[in-house]
């Protein structure tokens, strides 16, 4: 008896104390593409159009995911990869910040680490697809910034990931 | 009784302070041999007594070694008002005053007797401001902690960790039982592992603030901040040496993410591990010449250690699982950490000596432990109804407490050290 009064006395105060359990972390700050370098890449690549901007080109797709605890990038990911290499590679003046994301088992600062790793394995594929050393820039957010919460596995699939950025210098 | 004690006792201390209504508190567990004590109500205005006494109460059962007894009605003040028969079943008796006849401030006079030896152990009065009566409670508390167990008491140390809220991070230091709750930094971009200098003067953290993470110095008496760490990939997870003159950081520059010292000025980089994977989480021995450190280099995350001279590290972790965030205890005889297993975390803590170790809790969303000052409690985040919060254990394992923020998702605690 006592227990189940405590216990709703609990609940009460709890809910007395909740707050919004919401955590959109989705980075919502896209920085708009310098003009001046869109057109520079465009006479570089001898077309009219920034294949980076065509929604058909392998080039739309800019992040890869990874199995737990694992940081080399996976086999059916690669033909992106090195698709933003021949781009890198044909458009000097472009760069490319690569954002290596952890799901939340592990401790954050491991986590940090994990991301980390996998955004270098993504440079490493890229310099070795014709990409120079200085267009690629590897950042970690390990398990800052998941793209969704939630204590399960569909949501860590989605946060166990690298993004190419090219908006983010 | 036992049983009553096994179950709970719940301090709804939001209502006891409504002005500064941060935190309920839950403590759940029973510890052998606690030292049974019974705190009177201070004279004086009964709300303040009360709240004092719930806070003196709160901090001396979350330590795990006392058992806070109801006075059953009975209120003496003095010495010359106590009936010692009455006390039978009590080691110690805490009895006094609070007194707010001066505009602005509080003063408790309280009075520790021995009830069995029917003498006096401490007699002394704390005065502060009137906004800051919970600081005096602790103070109390302190003091009792010390005379009866013989170790420093730790209420009156502070705690940092990380509070998000949605997009928000704000760096957050509080008192013991996370009252009192004072931002440092508030962010847009993440921050990750405080840590606190050795003389409490600054705390070392992570900031995204830039876009990659960095380390960052901040001092706690005028807030200026220094980047002291800003090479190219991540620098994280610092950690000062005892002497405060070195940090230990980890730097991706170099490929993977290995342990490095740095002065907190930004200079004098030197690099300590050598795995080219994940050495990270590095945590000083008391005497600085050893790092604890998670490292995979064994296929999966576990805790080694290695002398701050160099020379190989030694693994201390195996079994099932995997292993995160050592921190060595005050007297560097043991380590906590984060033991994984089935995709529960649990805290766990292992003895140098015997390789032993201990599970302090049940399995759950139990991460980043760190140890009071005195080793008698150690601070975590776990979570509850999906936000994340403060915990305690008791270093025996035996008395859990959670507390519970009002808003936010808190991150990352770490306890401060004891300041004199």
């Amino acid at each position: 008896m006592k227990k189940i009064m405590i216990s709703a006395l609990l609940t009460s105060l709890l809910a007395a104390c909740a707050s919004d359990p919401v955590k959109n972390s989705t980075d919502a700050a896209p920085v708009s593409d310098g003009s001046a370098s869109s057109a520079q890449s465009a006479r570089t690549a001898g077309t009219q159009s920034d294949p980076l901007n065509d929604p058909n080109s392998p080039l739309a797709k800019r992040s890869v995911y990874y199995p737990l605890d694992v940081y080399v990038v996976q086999d059916a990911d690669r033909p992106t990869i090195a698709a933003h290499a021949n781009y890198l590679a044909g458009n000097p003046n472009r760069a490319v910040r690569v954002e290596g994301n952890a799901d939340e088992r592990g401790s954050n600062e491991y986590n940090l680490a994990l991301g980390q790793r996998r955004a270098d394995g993504v440079k490493k594929l890229l310099e070795a697809g014709g990409a120079k050393s200085d267009q690629v820039e590897t950042i970690s957010y390990g398990e800052e910034k998941p793209a969704a919460t939630g204590h399960d596995e569909s949501a860590w699939a989605q946060n166990r990931r690298s993004d190419l950025n090219y908006n983010a210098r | 009784m036992k049983q009553l004690f096994r179950y709970c006792l719940i301090l709804a201390l939001c209502a006891a302070w409504p002005a500064r209504a941060a935190l309920n508190i839950e403590i759940i567990g029973a510890g052998a041999n606690q030292i049974p004590i019974a705190l009177v109500p201070l004279a004086g205005e009964p709300e303040l007594a009360k709240s004092i006494r719930d806070v003196v109460a709160a901090d001396l059962t979350r330590s795990g070694l006392f058992r806070v007894v109801d006075p059953a009605g009975k209120t003496p003040h003095e010495p010359r008002e106590v009936t010692y028969s009455d006390w039978i079943g009590v080691d110690a008796l805490a009895i006094g005053s609070v007194d707010t006849q001066t505009a602005g401030r509080v003063t408790i006079r309280f009075r520790l007797l021995d009830t069995a030896k029917q003498v006096e152990l401490v007699g002394q009065g704390i005065s502060t401001n009137s906004d800051q009566s919970r600081a005096a409670a602790h103070r109390m508390a302190d003091l009792i902690f010390e005379k009866l167990t013989g170790d420093p008491g730790v209420f009156s140390t502070r705690i940092a960790y990380v509070n998000r809220q949605g997009k928000n991070f704000r760096l957050v230091v509080a008192d013991s039982d996370g009252y009192g709750e004072q931002t440092v930094l508030s962010s847009n971009e993440p921050i990750m592992s405080p840590a606190w200098s050795p003389d409490g003067s600054h705390l070392a953290y992570v900031s995204f603030e830039h876009g990659q993470a960095e380390v960052v110095v901040q001092s706690l008496l005028t807030n200026q901040r220094k980047v002291v760490a800003s090479f190219r990939g991540s620098n994280s997870a610092p950690a000062w040496s005892p002497d405060g003159k070195q940090l230990a950081v980890v730097l991706s520059r170099d490929g993977g993410s290995q342990i490095y010292l740095i002065r907190p000025d930004g200079s004098g980089l030197q690099r300590l591990s050598f795995s080219s994977l994940i050495d990270t989480e590095p945590s000083f021995s008391p005497d600085g010449q050893s790092i604890l450190f998670t490292s995979d280099r064994g296929g999966a995350p576990q805790i080694y250690r290695m002398s701050i001279s160099g020379g190989n590290a030694q693994r201390l972790t195996f079994g099932g699982g995997q292993h995160f965030s050592p921190r060595y205890s005050p007297d560097g005889k043991s380590f906590v950490f984060t033991h994984l297993e089935n995709g529960r975390f649990h805290i766990a803590v292992q003895d140098f000596d015997s390789g032993q170790m201990q599970l302090l809790t049940d399995g759950g969303w139990n991460k980043k432990p760190s140890f009071a000052p005195n080793g008698k409690i150690i601070l975590f985040a776990t979570e509850s109804d999906g936000r994340g919060i403060l915990a305690t254990v008791s270093s025996d394992g035996r008395i859990k407490q959670k507390m519970f923020p009002q808003a936010g998702d808190i991150r990352e605690p770490t306890w401060g050290s004891l300041l004199k």
